[in-house]
Protein backbone atom coordinates (compact mmCIF):
# COMPACT_ATOMS: atom_id res chain seq x y z
CA UNK A 1 0.00 0.00 0.00
CA UNK A 2 2.72 2.68 0.40
CA UNK A 3 3.58 1.90 -3.13
CA UNK A 4 0.09 3.94 -4.00
CA UNK A 5 1.04 7.05 -5.67
CA UNK A 6 -0.13 9.75 -3.40
CA UNK A 7 -2.12 11.77 -6.53
CA UNK A 8 -3.72 8.45 -8.36
CA UNK A 9 -4.27 6.50 -4.80
CA UNK A 10 -8.08 6.51 -4.98
CA UNK A 11 -10.24 6.57 -1.53
CA UNK A 12 -11.62 2.80 -2.30
CA UNK A 13 -8.15 1.28 -2.45
CA UNK A 14 -7.01 3.18 1.03
CA UNK A 15 -10.55 2.01 2.36
CA UNK A 16 -9.44 -1.50 0.94
CA UNK A 17 -5.79 -1.34 2.92
CA UNK A 18 -7.63 -0.24 6.39
CA UNK A 19 -10.25 -2.96 5.70
CA UNK A 20 -6.64 -5.19 5.85
CA UNK A 21 -6.33 -4.13 9.85
CA UNK A 22 -9.01 -6.56 10.69
CA UNK A 23 -6.76 -9.21 11.00
CA UNK A 24 -4.38 -7.77 13.26
CA UNK A 25 -3.89 -8.99 16.94
CA UNK A 26 -6.27 -5.78 18.31
CA UNK A 27 -9.16 -6.81 16.00
CA UNK A 28 -9.62 -10.25 17.05
CA UNK A 29 -9.06 -9.81 20.40
CA UNK A 30 -11.91 -7.64 20.32
CA UNK A 31 -13.89 -10.83 18.15
CA UNK A 32 -13.22 -13.14 21.43
CA UNK A 33 -14.82 -10.09 23.78
CA UNK A 34 -17.75 -9.88 21.59
CA UNK A 35 -17.49 -13.73 21.71
CA UNK A 36 -18.33 -13.48 24.91
CA UNK A 37 -20.82 -10.47 24.69
CA UNK A 38 -23.68 -12.75 23.06
CA UNK A 39 -22.69 -15.71 25.93
CA UNK A 40 -24.18 -12.79 28.14
CA UNK A 41 -26.79 -11.46 26.14
CA UNK A 42 -28.10 -15.29 26.05
CA UNK A 43 -27.80 -15.50 29.73
CA UNK A 44 -29.35 -12.21 29.88
CA UNK A 45 -32.59 -13.00 28.22
CA UNK A 46 -31.50 -10.79 25.13
CA UNK A 47 -32.94 -12.19 21.29
CA UNK A 48 -30.56 -13.01 18.71
CA UNK A 49 -31.27 -9.77 17.36
CA UNK A 50 -31.66 -7.68 19.73
CA UNK A 51 -28.07 -8.67 20.74
CA UNK A 52 -26.61 -7.98 16.94
CA UNK A 53 -28.93 -4.27 16.60
CA UNK A 54 -27.13 -3.92 20.06
CA UNK A 55 -23.50 -4.40 18.63
CA UNK A 56 -24.19 -2.29 15.45
CA UNK A 57 -26.15 0.61 17.22
CA UNK A 58 -24.48 0.98 20.17
CA UNK A 59 -20.66 -0.16 18.95
CA UNK A 60 -18.92 0.29 22.73
CA UNK A 61 -18.53 -2.95 24.87
CA UNK A 62 -18.87 -1.37 28.48
CA UNK A 63 -21.73 0.55 27.75
CA UNK A 64 -23.30 -2.46 26.01
CA UNK A 65 -22.63 -4.24 29.30
CA UNK A 66 -23.96 -1.10 31.56
CA UNK A 67 -27.02 -1.45 29.59
CA UNK A 68 -27.75 -5.09 29.48
CA UNK A 69 -26.82 -5.17 33.54
CA UNK A 70 -29.60 -2.37 33.78
CA UNK A 71 -31.87 -3.83 32.02
CA UNK A 72 -31.76 -7.27 34.06
CA UNK A 73 -32.38 -5.08 36.98
CA UNK A 74 -35.34 -4.27 35.40
CA UNK A 75 -34.16 -0.03 35.73
CA UNK A 76 -35.96 2.89 34.41
CA UNK A 77 -35.07 3.62 30.94
CA UNK A 78 -33.94 7.41 32.47
CA UNK A 79 -31.32 5.22 35.04
CA UNK A 80 -30.32 2.99 31.69
CA UNK A 81 -29.71 6.15 30.31
CA UNK A 82 -27.86 7.74 32.85
CA UNK A 83 -25.41 4.98 33.07
CA UNK A 84 -24.91 4.46 29.82
CA UNK A 85 -24.35 7.92 29.25
CA UNK A 86 -21.52 8.48 32.06
CA UNK A 87 -19.79 5.71 31.09
CA UNK A 88 -19.41 6.93 27.57
CA UNK A 89 -18.45 10.85 28.24
CA UNK A 90 -15.19 9.17 27.43
CA UNK A 91 -16.45 8.74 23.30
CA UNK A 92 -15.56 13.14 22.85
CA UNK A 93 -12.28 13.69 23.92
CA UNK A 94 -11.29 10.29 22.12
CA UNK A 95 -13.07 11.46 19.49
CA UNK A 96 -12.05 15.02 19.21
CA UNK A 97 -8.43 13.84 19.92
CA UNK A 98 -7.88 12.49 16.59
CA UNK A 99 -10.29 14.37 14.18
CA UNK A 100 -7.21 16.92 13.62
CA UNK A 101 -4.91 14.12 12.13
CA UNK A 102 -8.26 12.81 10.12
CA UNK A 103 -9.93 15.71 8.25
CA UNK A 104 -9.20 18.01 6.01
CA UNK A 105 -10.40 21.49 4.93
CA UNK A 106 -12.36 19.59 2.27
CA UNK A 107 -13.91 17.07 4.57
CA UNK A 108 -17.58 17.27 5.49
CA UNK A 109 -19.02 17.12 8.54
CA UNK A 110 -21.68 14.73 7.92
CA UNK A 111 -19.06 12.31 6.70
CA UNK A 112 -17.24 12.86 9.84
CA UNK A 113 -20.24 12.41 12.12
CA UNK A 114 -20.95 9.45 10.24
CA UNK A 115 -17.71 7.91 10.77
CA UNK A 116 -17.74 8.46 14.49
CA UNK A 117 -19.94 5.97 14.85
CA UNK A 118 -17.90 3.65 14.02
CA UNK A 119 -15.01 4.58 16.54
CA UNK A 120 -14.38 2.70 20.10
CA UNK A 121 -11.47 1.85 22.25
CA UNK A 122 -10.12 -0.32 19.92
CA UNK A 123 -10.16 1.83 16.45
CA UNK A 124 -9.13 4.49 18.08
CA UNK A 125 -5.99 2.68 19.44
CA UNK A 126 -5.55 1.46 15.79
CA UNK A 127 -6.10 6.01 14.61
CA UNK A 128 -3.29 6.36 17.49
CA UNK A 129 -1.10 3.68 15.71
CA UNK A 130 -1.27 3.84 12.20
CA UNK A 131 -2.86 6.82 10.80
CA UNK A 132 0.45 8.97 10.46
CA UNK A 133 1.70 6.43 8.51
CA UNK A 134 -1.15 7.40 6.22
CA UNK A 135 -0.64 10.64 3.17
CA UNK A 136 -3.52 13.21 5.02
CA UNK A 137 -5.34 13.61 2.27
CA UNK A 138 -6.32 9.30 2.72
CA UNK A 139 -6.73 8.52 6.28
CA UNK A 140 -10.23 9.12 6.78
CA UNK A 141 -10.84 6.32 3.85
CA UNK A 142 -8.01 4.57 5.46
CA UNK A 143 -9.62 4.55 9.12
CA UNK A 144 -12.81 4.11 7.46
CA UNK A 145 -12.26 0.56 6.28
CA UNK A 146 -10.90 -0.57 9.57
CA UNK A 147 -13.52 0.64 11.35
CA UNK A 148 -16.71 0.13 9.56
CA UNK A 149 -15.73 -3.76 9.08
CA UNK A 150 -14.61 -4.14 12.57
CA UNK A 151 -18.19 -3.23 13.53
CA UNK A 152 -19.85 -5.06 10.94
CA UNK A 153 -18.04 -7.98 11.05
CA UNK A 154 -18.46 -7.86 15.48
CA UNK A 155 -22.10 -7.74 14.54
CA UNK A 156 -22.00 -10.20 11.97
CA UNK A 157 -20.27 -12.76 15.18
CA UNK A 158 -22.41 -11.58 17.81
CA UNK A 159 -25.26 -12.95 15.30
CA UNK A 160 -23.29 -16.36 14.68
CA UNK A 161 -22.13 -16.97 18.56
CA UNK A 162 -25.73 -16.69 20.30
CA UNK A 163 -26.61 -20.00 21.14
CA UNK A 164 -23.69 -21.43 19.92
CA UNK A 165 -22.05 -21.32 23.39
CA UNK A 166 -24.32 -20.96 25.98
CA UNK A 167 -21.64 -20.46 28.58
CA UNK A 168 -18.12 -20.99 28.59
CA UNK A 169 -15.76 -22.95 31.82
CA UNK A 170 -15.00 -20.38 34.15
CA UNK A 171 -11.48 -20.43 33.59
CA UNK A 172 -11.57 -20.11 29.63
CA UNK A 173 -14.37 -17.54 30.75
CA UNK A 174 -12.39 -15.37 33.18
CA UNK A 175 -9.69 -15.56 30.65
CA UNK A 176 -12.02 -13.96 28.07
CA UNK A 177 -13.01 -11.15 30.29
CA UNK A 178 -9.61 -10.30 31.12
CA UNK A 179 -8.12 -10.19 27.69
CA UNK A 180 -9.72 -6.90 26.84
CA UNK A 181 -8.05 -4.80 29.71
CA UNK A 182 -4.51 -6.30 29.43
CA UNK A 183 -4.54 -5.83 25.52
CA UNK A 184 -5.41 -2.01 26.45
CA UNK A 185 -2.72 -1.32 29.04
CA UNK A 186 0.45 -2.67 26.83
CA UNK A 187 -1.28 -1.32 23.52
CA UNK A 188 -2.00 1.80 24.76
CA UNK A 189 1.15 2.32 26.66
CA UNK A 190 3.18 1.21 23.24
CA UNK A 191 1.62 4.05 21.38
CA UNK A 192 1.82 6.81 23.68
CA UNK A 193 4.26 9.34 21.78
CA UNK A 194 3.86 11.50 23.94
CA UNK A 195 5.18 12.04 27.75
CA UNK A 196 1.48 13.77 28.20
CA UNK A 197 -0.17 10.60 27.51
CA UNK A 198 2.39 8.23 29.21
CA UNK A 199 1.49 10.83 32.60
CA UNK A 200 -2.25 10.72 31.75
CA UNK A 201 -1.80 6.41 31.30
CA UNK A 202 -0.36 6.15 34.90
CA UNK A 203 -2.62 8.74 36.94
CA UNK A 204 -5.91 6.84 35.19
CA UNK A 205 -5.19 3.79 36.12
CA UNK A 206 -4.64 4.75 39.68
CA UNK A 207 -7.56 6.91 39.95
CA UNK A 208 -10.27 5.01 38.24
CA UNK A 209 -10.44 2.01 40.89
CA UNK A 210 -9.92 4.76 43.73
CA UNK A 211 -12.75 7.23 42.72
CA UNK A 212 -15.04 4.39 41.76
CA UNK A 213 -14.74 3.09 45.30
CA UNK A 214 -14.94 6.94 46.99
CA UNK A 215 -17.67 8.50 44.55
CA UNK A 216 -19.05 5.51 42.38
CA UNK A 217 -21.19 6.66 39.26
CA UNK A 218 -19.14 10.00 38.96
CA UNK A 219 -16.09 8.04 39.65
CA UNK A 220 -15.30 7.98 35.54
CA UNK A 221 -15.65 11.68 35.58
CA UNK A 222 -13.40 12.51 38.43
CA UNK A 223 -10.77 10.42 37.10
CA UNK A 224 -10.84 11.29 33.34
CA UNK A 225 -11.63 15.26 33.35
CA UNK A 226 -9.95 15.67 36.91
CA UNK A 227 -6.98 13.09 36.62
CA UNK A 228 -6.23 14.30 33.06
CA UNK A 229 -6.16 18.18 33.68
CA UNK A 230 -3.61 16.98 36.68
CA UNK A 231 -1.59 15.43 33.62
CA UNK A 232 -2.05 17.89 31.28
CA UNK A 233 -0.42 20.41 34.18
CA UNK A 234 2.43 18.53 35.07
CA UNK A 235 3.70 18.13 31.38
CA UNK A 236 2.80 21.80 30.84
CA UNK A 237 5.24 22.61 33.66
CA UNK A 238 7.58 20.24 32.51
CA UNK A 239 7.76 21.26 29.16
CA UNK A 240 7.72 24.73 30.45
CA UNK A 241 11.16 23.90 32.71
CA UNK A 242 12.78 22.14 29.85
CA UNK A 243 12.24 25.58 27.49
CA UNK A 244 13.64 27.88 30.64
CA UNK A 245 16.45 25.53 31.26
CA UNK A 246 17.42 25.05 26.98
CA UNK A 247 17.08 28.60 27.13
CA UNK A 248 19.12 29.68 29.92
CA UNK A 249 21.91 27.45 28.62
CA UNK A 250 21.68 28.92 25.05
CA UNK B 1 -37.31 -9.85 30.02
CA UNK B 2 -38.77 -7.08 28.70
CA UNK B 3 -40.30 -7.89 25.60
CA UNK B 4 -40.72 -6.71 22.22
CA UNK B 5 -40.28 -3.20 20.58
CA UNK B 6 -39.72 -1.69 23.92
CA UNK B 7 -36.59 -3.46 24.46
CA UNK B 8 -35.08 -2.12 20.88
CA UNK B 9 -36.55 1.61 22.64
CA UNK B 10 -34.69 1.08 25.72
CA UNK B 11 -31.77 0.32 23.09
CA UNK B 12 -32.17 3.35 20.68
CA UNK B 13 -33.01 5.83 23.60
CA UNK B 14 -30.53 4.73 26.23
CA UNK B 15 -27.91 2.91 24.45
CA UNK B 16 -27.11 4.22 20.63
CA UNK B 17 -28.14 7.80 21.77
CA UNK B 18 -26.71 8.05 25.12
CA UNK B 19 -23.76 7.26 22.99
CA UNK B 20 -23.30 8.66 19.91
CA UNK B 21 -24.52 12.33 21.95
CA UNK B 22 -21.10 11.90 22.94
CA UNK B 23 -18.83 10.63 19.43
CA UNK B 24 -21.22 13.90 17.39
CA UNK B 25 -19.85 16.65 20.19
CA UNK B 26 -16.40 15.01 19.84
CA UNK B 27 -16.82 15.75 16.43
CA UNK B 28 -17.82 19.20 16.51
CA UNK B 29 -14.88 20.11 19.17
CA UNK B 30 -12.06 18.20 17.07
CA UNK B 31 -12.90 20.07 14.58
CA UNK B 32 -12.07 23.14 16.28
CA UNK B 33 -8.96 21.46 17.47
CA UNK B 34 -5.43 22.71 15.79
CA UNK B 35 -2.57 19.77 15.57
CA UNK B 36 -0.17 20.65 18.06
CA UNK B 37 -2.18 23.32 20.20
CA UNK B 38 -2.60 23.44 23.95
CA UNK B 39 -5.83 22.67 24.17
CA UNK B 40 -5.16 19.25 22.18
CA UNK B 41 -2.51 18.41 24.30
CA UNK B 42 -5.54 18.37 27.30
CA UNK B 43 -8.07 16.32 25.33
CA UNK B 44 -5.54 13.86 24.38
CA UNK B 45 -4.76 13.65 28.40
CA UNK B 46 -8.08 13.45 29.60
CA UNK B 47 -9.02 10.92 26.86
CA UNK B 48 -6.14 8.72 27.96
CA UNK B 49 -7.14 8.94 31.75
CA UNK B 50 -10.70 8.05 30.99
CA UNK B 51 -9.59 4.70 28.73
CA UNK B 52 -7.33 4.12 31.63
CA UNK B 53 -9.48 4.38 34.45
CA UNK B 54 -12.49 1.98 32.70
CA UNK B 55 -9.58 -0.35 32.01
CA UNK B 56 -8.30 -0.32 35.56
CA UNK B 57 -11.56 -0.43 36.62
CA UNK B 58 -12.54 -3.58 34.42
CA UNK B 59 -9.76 -5.19 36.51
CA UNK B 60 -10.36 -4.27 39.71
CA UNK B 61 -14.34 -4.26 39.58
CA UNK B 62 -15.12 -7.03 36.76
CA UNK B 63 -18.31 -8.00 35.59
CA UNK B 64 -19.76 -11.42 35.27
CA UNK B 65 -16.93 -14.45 35.73
CA UNK B 66 -14.23 -12.59 36.89
CA UNK B 67 -16.20 -11.03 39.82
CA UNK B 68 -15.76 -14.22 42.11
CA UNK B 69 -12.12 -14.65 41.35
CA UNK B 70 -9.30 -12.96 44.06
CA UNK B 71 -8.86 -9.81 43.26
CA UNK B 72 -4.89 -10.10 44.08
CA UNK B 73 -4.58 -12.74 41.33
CA UNK B 74 -6.10 -9.92 39.15
CA UNK B 75 -3.87 -7.37 40.21
CA UNK B 76 -0.66 -9.79 40.59
CA UNK B 77 -1.36 -10.90 36.69
CA UNK B 78 -2.19 -7.30 35.44
CA UNK B 79 1.01 -5.86 37.11
CA UNK B 80 3.49 -8.74 36.64
CA UNK B 81 2.62 -9.02 32.74
CA UNK B 82 2.83 -5.42 32.69
CA UNK B 83 6.28 -5.31 34.16
CA UNK B 84 7.06 -8.36 31.78
CA UNK B 85 6.26 -6.45 29.24
CA UNK B 86 8.10 -3.12 29.74
CA UNK B 87 11.34 -5.31 31.04
CA UNK B 88 11.46 -7.36 27.56
CA UNK B 89 11.11 -4.55 24.84
CA UNK B 90 7.39 -3.86 24.79
CA UNK B 91 5.98 -6.34 22.70
CA UNK B 92 1.79 -6.18 22.73
CA UNK B 93 1.31 -10.24 22.35
CA UNK B 94 3.72 -9.99 25.80
CA UNK B 95 1.62 -7.59 27.66
CA UNK B 96 -1.54 -9.82 26.54
CA UNK B 97 -0.41 -13.43 26.65
CA UNK B 98 1.42 -13.36 29.73
CA UNK B 99 -0.80 -11.92 32.22
CA UNK B 100 -3.53 -14.25 30.68
CA UNK B 101 -1.42 -17.34 31.12
CA UNK B 102 -0.75 -15.86 34.86
CA UNK B 103 -4.47 -15.57 35.71
CA UNK B 104 -5.37 -19.37 33.84
CA UNK B 105 -2.53 -21.13 35.77
CA UNK B 106 -3.85 -18.99 39.28
CA UNK B 107 -7.10 -19.81 38.84
CA UNK B 108 -6.84 -23.73 37.78
CA UNK B 109 -4.67 -23.62 41.21
CA UNK B 110 -7.48 -22.30 43.48
CA UNK B 111 -9.84 -24.55 41.94
CA UNK B 112 -11.44 -21.98 40.44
Amino acid sequence: MQEIDDNSGRASSWFFAGMRGILSLPALILMTSYIGFSAFALEAGLTRWQAVFMTLSIWALPAQMILVGSMLSGAHIAASFLAVTLSSIRMMPMVASIMPEMRTSRTPVWLLLFVSHFIAITSWVFALQNLRKVPKDHRLAYFSGFCVTLTLTNSVLVGIGYGLVSSFPPIIAGALFMLTPVYFLSSIWRSAQQTVVRIAFIIGVVMGPVMAYLAPGFDLLYAGIGGGTIAYLIDRRRRRNLAHSAGGAA
Amino acid sequence: MIDGWWTYVVIIVAGFVATDFWRWLGVLFGNRLREDSEALYWVKAVATALVMAVTAKLIVFPTGTLAASPLWLRLAAAGIGFAVFLATGRRIAVGVLVPIAILVVGLWLIGF
